[in-house]
């Protein structure tokens, strides 16, 4: 068991150190560090900066309801709707089409099945959370109340990465961990695969692909991409060579398992042919073999569901999320876990350094970073090596206002997620922000560096155009000349910002000889020396 | 012999000390399993102060103490038939005729009849335990017109019960066949043991309630309809009588008694609990991974380091373990790695990455080759049946002379032969044959002579033949267009392929009787009957893929590894033949998933003990592969350009360097 010891440093307001955000509103997403045209900065190939208008989508929830009432006649009988129902979604559907028609039936049948359906989705929620850890029973009561008011879409919109969710028109974004490859999961449940060398974007569409949460690439493949959808994993494998632009459903792995819905989370293992993931409804934390469509079920008792998974870049270990105050971290040799109940809120988002070593998570209701550091070999279960004890506060980002020319501004507040470099230069702290308050939604951005010490530095703020917010980030793999992030915004449009630097570690061989981009120059230069957070090396 | 002196310390000092740690566990779980037993069969929902109290005075006595002695012995048996007649290399019948083989070997066939008799000894300790009207055969009663005192008569629900386990654990032995129960598979992920254990009871639980229902279903209908026998039988042969005031039980109203069939059900859940967590249990152990040293200081203890066993062929589950352990180590362990990597003290040779690449490359090569006399075979259209004759008689020679040379491993595969066709006596052959480097003999290629054939691959090169006794809707549905529509990638469902092809003769099935004694009556049936299980074929060429499985792992993490961990330089000697034999490889597998039905995937039987892991092994296998090669790729990149190789392969790696395959 591991406790919190927050460290009793009072921790200064990490955002108040960092340069204020520019005030102009440009055309393209602007960088304080290096403005530049984010356009520019693919290798050899046309900018993949899209844009998807939320007006060329059709609403999601909308076009599924009317779709069925227009080929479900209404007219039908009772009797003939909940057939339907119980074929469609089981029990839970059944009595919810009981529930909803409380015209036709009788009226003690309407209110039973009605109990009879709350009772079942905290019944499922709850069947391995029966004894509470103590000091997480306050936050699983505040569970237990959402489960039963949340449907399924609510409930991916409540643990989703992306800032607001269901209002939001890319809903998912994945950059191939290998080649200059994405795709980007819409708001109209489909999936479109942008590749800069080929003329053909394909569009995966299915059945089953409804509420899309989380999307990725399989590493080391092609071709296969896991999409999180409503209830049942989907695994396309898109042949890179062909022509079609609608590969067929066939194409598509239908992964499901009972209980196992609604999926919020996918992560591969970066170098093994597993796929782990996570449904908050469902206590176990699924391990598919994606090959051979078997799943290993994970059972832990307490916490009541897992909402978010993310698999350390050397695949030695996985964080995963409950939606109470609890969050495991799973080695993945013998894939035992230890548990980590945190002090308040669940455990929003995490990142993984580039080796494995440290890892940086948010907590719900906090504004600050937290992070672990895992010292041990790889090989050896956590248990029995000296894991960390306590987790260090490296960051806060609570609110405070930044003199710009045109006035003060308030920035900071809760953290939505976070995204680190591939090479550990950049760290991107995606930031809730308050629109009533005054405090729009921003990303914040730090320097990182992780050997010798670790040292967090405040590096800048990027910013879309007047009145967008960001809604979902992540780093693009591939980058040659540094670090790039690409954003997806409220608007319906995808940017991205590069940050161009000379990795101090390992200078890249090939960007000696070239001056002409232009390397970091850290404009205010004064911010720039300024170290939030070092390590102390005892 | 080197190998037998190999097998012989492995067996003993591991095998068995897991096995019998397996039985040890499996006895203590008894006790709460028989507890539980005792609780649910005497429930009554009213007098519960009542039923605890008799519970624990049941479970105390002396008679009780007796029964789980017996149920302990019953268990320890289980036990040693499991490690007696475990595999590794599932057998996979190819055709259903070649599956009524397997239920008919002797082998098979004491397996039957020791679990038929074991199911009687446990369904009479749940007779006694449940007591009341079920604890004795006889029971003293007065027949009506003979007022000279009391006799014994039959006591017909103990009966009832004792060939209920009877029947139940018959069919245990018949079903572990059909579902390949005695096959072993290694898991992709790693846990502990009580983890997995842990993991594994819900659905060892399910399956045993649901599969004592069916059974259950099964023996009712039976003893409707054949009951009267055993009862006249037993009665003649104790001296019962049966008495007439009592209703006899094979009425449909007396079998409806819910008390009954709830003790019968229970009785039965009981029973196969018992026996599949036994079976749960050893699957456990023996597949739990086993750290071989990678080099040893001592000489006398050289035969068990891993580049030593790892070329060994028997027992063959010493060859999955080295293995799983080398392609464990080569992801996870940098110190093992190093020692694979270290040159030898005097000499400065490679030895131990000599050896290990050299199994691993001559597992894949013998795929490769293997994959390519399939697909050849399918491609000359049963051309080949005029010249495989001389080659199958040579290869059942071979298969057969393994046979008696190797030791329990191979009596895993009831007959000689299916032995034929299992690619586990292919695999044998070819790595005792691997160093004599003896051409391999085409395993797959139809032998029209024997009446265990592959009739699987016929049907496959069936369409083109000029085949005038099928009808022809029957050749219509066997046109390879239909064939190639049929089996969609990923398509869940096979039983519409599984059933869809209907017999083309409609005569009669042969009953066993027939398929022994009349031989020539059966070729000529086999020739024209083509309902044959589609995939099997294409399993059977993949039953032992874990191994190439492993083995692809192992080679490609290591030469990633060795990108920053080689300081000799010693993978890059071997790193053009690894990259060759893994797109030969790759060639080969992409061609054998055109074939027809390779690419459909079986459905899942989610409620029965039987692994069926073994049929969807070739998609793990192609890919792994992919990845295989993903990885070499990308850890080498560009350098790759430097390695020598042939211009296609050249071009084929290009694609894989553009991730475009």
């Amino acid at each position: 068991m591991h406790h919190w010891t927050k460290r009793n440093v009072v921790m200064m307001c990490s955002l108040a150190l960092f340069p204020p955000p520019l005030s102009g509103d440009g055309e393209t997403s602007q960088y304080n560090e290096s403005n530049t045209d984010p356009s520019v900065w693919f290798e050899d190939s046309p900018a993949l900066n899209l844009y998807f208008p939320r007006e060329s989508l059709k609403p999601h929830s909308r076009q599924e309801s009317s779709s069925k009432s227009a080929f479900r006649d209404h007219c039908e009988t009772l009797y003939t709707r909940s057939a339907g129902a119980w074929r469609d979604a089981g029990l839970s559907g059944l009595l919810n089409e009981i529930a909803n028609s409380s015209a036709e039936v009788p009226k003690w049948l309407g209110v039973s099945s009605s109990c009879v359906l709350a009772l079942l989705r905290w019944v499922s929620s709850f069947h391995s959370s029966l004894f509470p850890h103590l000091t997480a029973s306050l936050s699983d009561c505040h569970y237990l109340a959402l489960c039963l008011q949340l449907s399924s879409e609510e409930m991916t919109a409540e643990f989703s990465q992306v800032l607001d969710w269901s209002d939001c028109a890319v809903r998912g974004f994945a950059w191939h961990p290998h080649t200059q490859k994405c795709a980007v999961a819409l708001s109209d449940d489909s999936i479109k695969i942008y590749n800069p060398k080929s003329a053909t974007t394909p569009t995966l569409k299915h059945r089953l692909q409804r509420s899309v949460a989380a999307l990725q690439w399989k590493p080391l493949c092609a071709s296969a991409l896991a999409v999180a959808c409503h209830n049942c994993l989907l695994v396309w494998h898109v042949d890179p060579t062909s022509l079609s632009t609608r590969p067929s459903s066939g194409c598509a792995q239908v992964l499901s398992h009972p209980g196992h819905s609604p999926v919020t989370s996918v992560a591969w293992s970066p170098n093994g042919p597993l796929l782990v993931s996570a449904s908050p409804r469902d206590t176990a934390l699924l391990v598919w073999d994606v090959a051979v469509e078997s799943c290993v079920p994970l059972h832990r008792v307490g916490g009541g569901g897992v909402t978010y998974l993310s698999w350390s870049p050397d695949g030695s270990r996985v964080l995963a999320a409950t939606p109470s105050s609890l969050f495991r971290v799973w080695e993945t040799r013998m894939w035992t876990c230890e548990r980590w109940p945190s002090l308040k809120g669940r455990c929003q988002s995490g990142c993984w350094s580039p080796d494995g070593s440290r890892l940086l998570f948010t907590v719900q209701g906090e504004t600050v970073i937290y992070a672990l550091t895992f010292t041990d070999n790889p090989g050896v279960p956590l248990m029995m090596s000296g894991g960390p004890k306590a987790a260090t506060v490296v960051a806060d980002l609570s609110e405070t206002t930044l003199n710009t020319p045109d006035g003060d501004i308030m920035v900071g507040g809760e953290i939505q997620s976070l995204a680190w470099d591939p090479r550990g230069e950049r760290l991107a702290v995606h930031v809730k922000g308050d629109a009533g308050a005054g405090r729009p939604a921003m990303i914040a951005v730090f320097k990182t560096q992780i050997s010798p010490a670790f040292k967090l530095l405040p590096c800048g703020f990027v910013q879309g155009e007047a009145g967008t917010e960001p809604r979902l980030m992540q780093f693009n793999p591939n980058y040659q000349h540094g670090a790039q992030l690409t954003v997806c915004w409220s608007n319906g449009k995808i940017t991205h910002v590069p940050f161009c630097f000379m990795s101090a570690g390992n200078p890249q061989p090939g960007l000696g000889g070239s001056p002409s981009f232009p390397l970091t120059q850290g404009r205010p230069a004064d911010y720039n020396n300024q170290t939030l957070y070092t390590e102390l090396i005892s | 012999m080197f190998s037998s002196d190999q097998s012989c310390w492995f067996v003993r000092k591991v095998i068995c000390w897991r096995a019998v740690a397996s039985m040890a566990w499996s006895v203590l779980l008894l006790l709460p399993t028989t507890a539980l037993f005792v609780l649910l069969s005497r429930f009554s929902l009213f007098h519960p102060i009542l039923w605890m109290s008799e519970c624990l005075s049941l479970l105390t006595s002396a008679s009780a103490i007796f029964s789980f002695i017996l149920l302990c012995g019953v268990v320890l048996m289980v036990g040693f038939f499991n490690l007696e007649y475990y595999t590794v290399v599932p057998s996979i019948a190819c055709s259903k005729i070649a599956l009524l083989g397997q239920v008919l070997h002797p082998r098979q066939f004491v397996h039957s009849l020791v679990h038929c008799i074991m199911g009687v000894v446990v369904a009479w300790c749940c007779a006694f335990t449940i007591g009341g009207r079920y604890r004795s055969l006889g029971h003293p009663c007065t027949q009506d017109e003979s007022s000279s005192g009391p006799e014994m008569c039959l006591n017909e629900y103990h009966l009832v019960l004792l060939l209920a386990g009877a029947f139940i654990g018959y069919s245990h032995s018949l079903v572990g066949v059909v579902y390949n129960m005695n096959y072993v598979s290694f898991h992709t992920m790693q846990q502990y043991k009580y983890l997995r254990f842990k993991g594994a009871l819900p659905l060892v639980v399910k399956a045993s309630a649901v599969q004592a229902l069916y059974c259950l279903r099964s023996f009712l209908l039976l003893y409707f309809f054949m009951g009267y026998a055993p009862r006249a039988w037993i009665c003649k042969t104790l001296d019962l009588s049966i008495n007439s005031s009592i209703h006899s039980l094979d009425s449909v109203s007396s079998l409806l008694d819910l008390s009954l069939l709830y003790h019968l059900w229970i009785s039965g859940t009981f029973l196969l609990l018992t026996w599949y967590i036994t079976v749960l249990l050893f699957r456990i152990f023996v597949t739990e991974v086993y750290s071989f040293p990678v080099q040893s200081t001592f000489t006398e203890d050289a035969h068990q380091c891993l580049p030593k066993v790892i070329t060994g062929t028997q027992p063959m589950i010493l060859k999955f373990l080295a293995l799983q352990d080398l392609a464990l180590l080569s992801q996870h362990s940098p110190s093992r790695r190093l020692e694979v990597f270290s040159l030898s003290q005097p000499g400065g040779h490679p030895h131990i990455w000599t050896a290990l690449s050299k199994e691993c490359l001559s597992l894949l090569s013998d795929l490769t080759e293997r994959l390519v006399a399939h697909h050849d075979t399918v491609a000359t259209n049963g051309r080949a049946k005029s010249q495989s004759t001389g080659s199958n008689k040579r290869s059942t020679t071979s298969s057969e002379g393994s046979v008696t040379s190797v030791g329990m491993e191979d009596m895993k595969t009831p007959r000689p032969s299916a032995l034929i066709r299992t690619p586990g006596s292919v695999f044998l052959r070819s790595s005792v044959g691997a160093g004599l480097r003896t051409p391999l003999t085409t395993p797959f290629t139809p032998d029209l002579d024997s009446p265990f054939s592959s009739p699987a691959l016929r049907r496959l090169t069936g369409p083109l033949e000029p085949q005038g006794a099928l009808s022809p809707g029957f050749s219509s549905i066997q046109s390879p267009h239909v064939m190639r529509r049929g089996p969609k990638l990923w398509s869940a469902s096979t039983d519409s392929q599984l059933n869809g092809s209907p017999p083309p003769s409609p005569g009669p099935a042969p009953s066993p009787s027939q398929a022994q004694l009349k031989p020539s009556f059966l070729v000529t049936f086999l020739q024209n009957r083509k309902d044959q299980l589609p995939e099997a074929s294409s399993q059977a060429l993949f039953a032992d893929s874990q191994v190439h499985i492993w083995a692809l792992q192992g080679l490609s993490h290591l030469v990633a590894a060795s990108f920053s961990e080689d300081q000799y330089g010693i993978v890059q000697t071997t790193l053009p033949t690894i990259l060759s034999t893994l797109l030969l490889l790759q060639e080969a597998v992409d061609r054998h998933f055109k074939l027809p039905h390779t690419s459909s995937k079986p459905g899942h039987c989610s409620c029965s003990m039987g692994d069926d892991s073994y049929k969807t092994l070739r998609f793990a296998l192609r890919s792994t592969l992919k990845t295989a090669v993903y990885r070499i790729t990308a850890t080498f990149g560009g350098h790759l350009h430097a390695v020598q190789m042939s211009a296609e392969h050249r071009k084929r790696l290009q694609h894989f360097l553009e991730y475009k395959e």
